[in-house]
């Protein structure tokens, strides 16, 4: 991987997969049935879509592949992914119909 | 929901839906670690150790961008805050077993488990502990080997696929995919928005911390417009 040695990946990995786990066992293990202030569990639920939009956007916006030129099929694909994954709540239709919409552009507008 | 009781056998039936997208989930994440330049061993180890999707995207996106350690650790467990929901909700009806048996639960609590389990033990208030524990692991019976084997099948054909497939768009239509449905309230959609707006603004900032200062503002967006709308509703 580019930039990124050996070494540090699989120190990613070990404290991705130990601090994914005292997550999980938070609760569960060692916090026990203590409440937790009203405010954080409110927060904790908007982690996902706090997250995601916001590591996507640069990604669609300034593709590594156009050399962070914005790319009209991939701006047309990104929208449909959107649209049906909005409008059908399934994420395997948004996948494939993003991923159709993508090879269908990039075979029209090259 | 029916009234028959909660055992391992009606949890493996539960979950068995959800392989349709394991498999596909975990093929297109061995795909992509591969892609991204991980070795067989690293994309399996990672897929078993960390067992969230989500997240493991994220960390594979961070590291393709040479962020530092620590930042591509921070937005990849920040993926994974929601957990320390699951967990919550859990605590109450598995709270009362063994240790090791609450750590073994800890490591299966990913979305699908905890989200059926949640349904499940909340419709039967009278479920004893021992069948809320065959429920729980029924249900990750058929999902966590088939999340590790579709991985592992993603990773050996993934370095196979020529570039002319544009894998470089399979991150972000799967981040779209997985985010779309997500957004199910006024609060989310401002949440999301902020996120997205934030990050943009701030992608001068280095390594991606502009997306750590994002996540903040989102949730904090999210949580004032749900408060809002409930003074509004209960006013």
């Amino acid at each position: 991987m580019t930039g990124f040695p050996d070494s540090q990946i699989w120190l990613v990995i070990a404290l991705l997969g130990l601090g994914t786990f005292l997550i999980r066992f938070s609760f569960l293990g060692l916090i026990g049935d203590r409440d937790m202030p009203e405010w954080v569990l409110r927060a904790l639920r908007y982690t996902p879509v706090a997250v995601i939009p916001g590591l996507v956007a640069p990604l669609v916006l300034w593709p590594a592949a156009t050399d962070g030129q914005p790319d009209p099929s991939r701006l047309v694909a990104a929208a449909v992914t959107l649209a049906v994954g909005g409008f059908t709540k399934n994420v395997l239709a948004a996948i494939a119909s993003g991923a159709a919409t993508l090879y269908l552009m990039l075979w029209l507008v090259g | 929901m029916s009234n028959d009781k909660l055992s391992f056998g009606k949890g493996f039936r539960d979950g068995l839906p959800f392989v349709f997208v394991i498999v596909p989930f975990g093929m297109l994440f061995g795909v992509v670690a591969t892609e991204a330049g991980l070795d067989l061993a690293q994309v399996m180890v990672m897929t078993v150790l960390v067992i969230a999707g989500a997240s493991q995207f994220a960390a594979i996106q961070q590291m393709g961008d040479s962020a530092p350690v620590f930042i591509v650790l921070a937005t990849a467990l920040a993926v994974n805050l929601r957990m320390a929901m699951y967990s919550a909700t859990m605590a109450p009806h598995l709270g009362a077993a063994p240790l090791w048996k609450r750590a073994v639960a800890a490591y299966f609590l990913v979305d699908q488990s905890a989200v059926l389990a949640t349904a499940e033990f909340e419709a039967r208030p009278k479920a004893t502990l021992a069948e809320k524990f065959a429920y729980f692991f029924g249900v990750v019976a058929p999902i966590a080997p088939l999340w590790y084997g579709a991985t592992w099948i993603g990773a050996v054909v993934g370095g196979r696929i020529p570039e002319s497939f544009a894998l470089d768009f399979a991150m972000p239509i799967t981040f779209l995919a997985m985010i779309a449905p997500m957004v199910k309230t006024l609060a989310h959609l401002g949440a999301a928005l902020t996120s997205v707006v934030v990050a943009l603004a701030l992608a001068w900032m280095p390594y991606g911390t502009g997306l750590l200062v994002a996540a903040v503002c989102a949730m904090a967006v999210g949580s004032f417009i749900e408060v809002a709308q409930a003074r509004r509703a209960a006013a």
